[in-house]
């Protein structure tokens, strides 16, 4: 009895997260900045987990970004979002997965408006129809990707060529997890684990081997704030953010950072190289920068593909050291090169050092 | 004119951002943008609820509710369930509505934000494109950026990236009739209203400052905003 009680407790902690056929959704600053990512998370659900995915040219944006910049009305996000559920309704889905926080949030965030306020329900109907000639039914289950490879972890570790190990030294890899404030901040509930405890990230760190790193800013926001970045004279406050998560985490001695949202991925690679740039500083011990990936990044190399078809050269902080101390074989020549092994020379060093 | 705290109520986000403010603090103890800005999200919501419609005109006209990073950990921890964050949302909507955004140097920004993002989303169907993010303005992209801009096609090729083409994938092109959509939703929910303000207001106050004033992402406004340079007036 007294298990029963201790699971009724944790059930608002778990969440639904559907086994197949997703309408997947793209993310504006992953097809940009990791344009290899998204098409890394379509194989490893296609062609490793044997999954149906709609991979729609039809999409758009969210218009997340704008939203939350305050340039666009509500009104605006509603209805976009409304033409996007439509898209999924006429290809035939009612799972959709999305590829971005801030858009997760977004579509969280319409839905239980929608919810709470019918009458808005009404109003984007009758303002898609107007503007588009469509009508729409909200998804049955809404799921960001993390959650959809926290959901099959076990059956990736299953396929591993990997852990996350240290084969040097025979420890395992400690390993710092950024959920990102948007996953579970404003909706605790639609979140693995909530607010409080979350575990998308930290389930990976754990079923693959690694040690969770627990730092005092382990919850504090990456510093997107929107309009906050996006204008180079606020650009301050991300730095400044930023900062202060990496000066918490730096006694930790962490050997690589996974996060859970595009921008958050973004900020805490390429806000090292500006401070190593501006104050000669690396947070890790050898100048080096600490690795960010993301989660399907990390999934890749446990299942052994070759890091630099899977995009780990566009990240500004080097993965090779990650790579060496995982004993991960690679060839480093082919790192910057195009297909068919062109050669497309190589970027400019940094003070953040580079390994080739 | 209605009373702009009547106006307020207009907004969803108001109504759902604002119950009954105690005034704990807490959302200023945890809020990002008020380690780093002299900013309080607590004082924001006590001004606006009370009611008080110079002070609600004084704080559409500030600087202080063009701080908030939006990143709603405020909502997360407000004992009384209220969301500082949906009240901002609503006050920046309302000092655009009333032009009063362009009275202070952060709501003057709103202009650069609507001319990239805004008009990207338009153009592109992305609220950020590729071949729009250059290292003038986004230095810290860095040179590993820099070398992806210069070998564009190769190495996004390489990536399993569609940059440009047409069907599914990475970077693809949206196609016309999706542009079209978004160009149709936007007339008709508000947003090229809020475009067209944004550029109506921020002219004006061009002209009151005597900075040139064009299109897109070189005119001296624009770059002034932007940028962050200061003016004498």
């Amino acid at each position: 009895m007294k298990t029963e009680k201790v699971s009724e407790t944790w059930l608002s902690y778990q969440k639904e997260i559907a086994d197949d056929n997703y309408y997947f959704a793209r993310s504006c600053i992953r097809q940009n900045v990791l344009p290899a990512a998204e098409e890394l998370f379509l194989k490893i659900l296609k062609t490793e987990l044997g999954k149906n995915v709609f991979d729609d040219p039809r999409q758009t944006t969210c218009t997340g970004i704008a939203y939350h910049s305050g340039i666009i009305p509500m009104e605006t996000t509603m209805t976009v979002v409304a033409r996007q559920f439509a898209l999924m309704n006429e290809a035939g889905y009612e799972n959709f997965v999305c590829s971005c926080v801030t858009s997760f949030g977004i579509y969280s965030e319409v839905m239980e408006t929608w919810k709470h306020f019918p009458e808005t329900l009404t109003k984007t109907k009758e303002l898609l129809k107007k503007a588009t000639g469509k009508d729409f039914i909200p998804p049955k289950n809404l799921v960001h990707t993390s959650d959809v490879i926290y959901k099959f972890r076990k059956e990736i570790s299953e396929k591993a060529k990997f852990k996350l190990h240290n084969k040097t030294t025979g420890e395992p890899l400690k390993v710092i997890e950024h959920i990102g404030c948007h996953y579970a901040k404003i909706f605790p509930d639609k979140g693995i684990g909530g607010a409080e405890y979350p575990y998308v990230l930290a389930g990976l760190i754990d079923e693959w081997g690694g040690i969770r790193v627990d730092y005092p800013e382990r919850r504090h926001c990456c510093g997107f704030g929107f309009r906050q970045y996006l204008i180079k004279a606020n650009r301050g406050y991300s730095v400044a953010n930023t900062k202060k998560k990496f000066d918490s985490m730096k006694p930790y001695n962490p050997d690589l950072i996974i996060t859970n949202c595009p921008g958050c991925n973004f900020f805490m690679d390429r806000w090292q190289y500006v401070i190593s740039e501006m104050t000669g500083t690396s947070y890790d011990d050898k100048g080096y920068g600490i690795p960010v990936l993301t989660y399907e990044e990390l999934a890749g190399l446990m299942l052994g593909y070759n890091p630099w078809d899977i995009g780990l050269q566009v990240h500004q902080v080097d993965v090779v050291p990650l790579l060496n101390k995982m004993k991960y074989p690679f060839d480093i020549k082919k790192k910057y090169q195009g297909l068919n092994e062109k050669d497309l020379g190589k970027p400019k060093n940094t003070r953040l050092l580079s390994c080739c | 004119m209605k009373n702009l705290y009547e106006k307020l109520t207009e907004d969803i986000r108001f109504t759902e951002g604002l119950s009954a403010c105690i005034n704990c603090g807490t959302c200023t103890a945890i809020c990002p943008a008020a380690q780093f800005y002299d900013y309080d999200p607590r004082n924001i919501v006590n001004i606006v609820q009370s009611r008080n419609n110079n002070e609600i005109e004084a704080l559409l006209k500030s600087d202080m509710i063009w701080m908030c990073g939006e990143c709603l950990s405020c909502k997360t921890r407000c004992p009384r369930n209220n969301v500082p964050g949906y009240v901002i949302q609503a006050l920046r909507a309302l000092s655009i509505e009333t032009g009063l955004f362009i009275e202070s140097e952060k709501g003057r920004q709103q202009l650069a934000l609507k001319r990239t993002i805004g008009e990207h989303i338009l153009k592109y169907g992305y609220c950020v494109y590729f071949d729009e993010i250059n290292t003038d303005m986004y230095p810290e992209q860095g040179p590993v950026w820099e070398w992806m801009r210069e070998n564009a096609t190769d190495i996004l090729e390489r990536l399993g990236a569609n940059y440009k083409g047409d069907g599914a994938g990475t970077l693809r092109k949206i196609c016309q009739e999706s542009l079209n959509d978004l160009q149709k939703i936007f007339d008709v929910t508000g947003a090229t209203e809020r475009f067209e303000k944004i550029e109506k207001y921020s002219e004006q106050k061009a002209q009151e400052l005597g900075v040139s004033y064009g299109k897109g992402t070189s005119d001296d406004y624009f770059k002034m905003v932007y940028n962050g340079e200061h003016t004498s007036k």
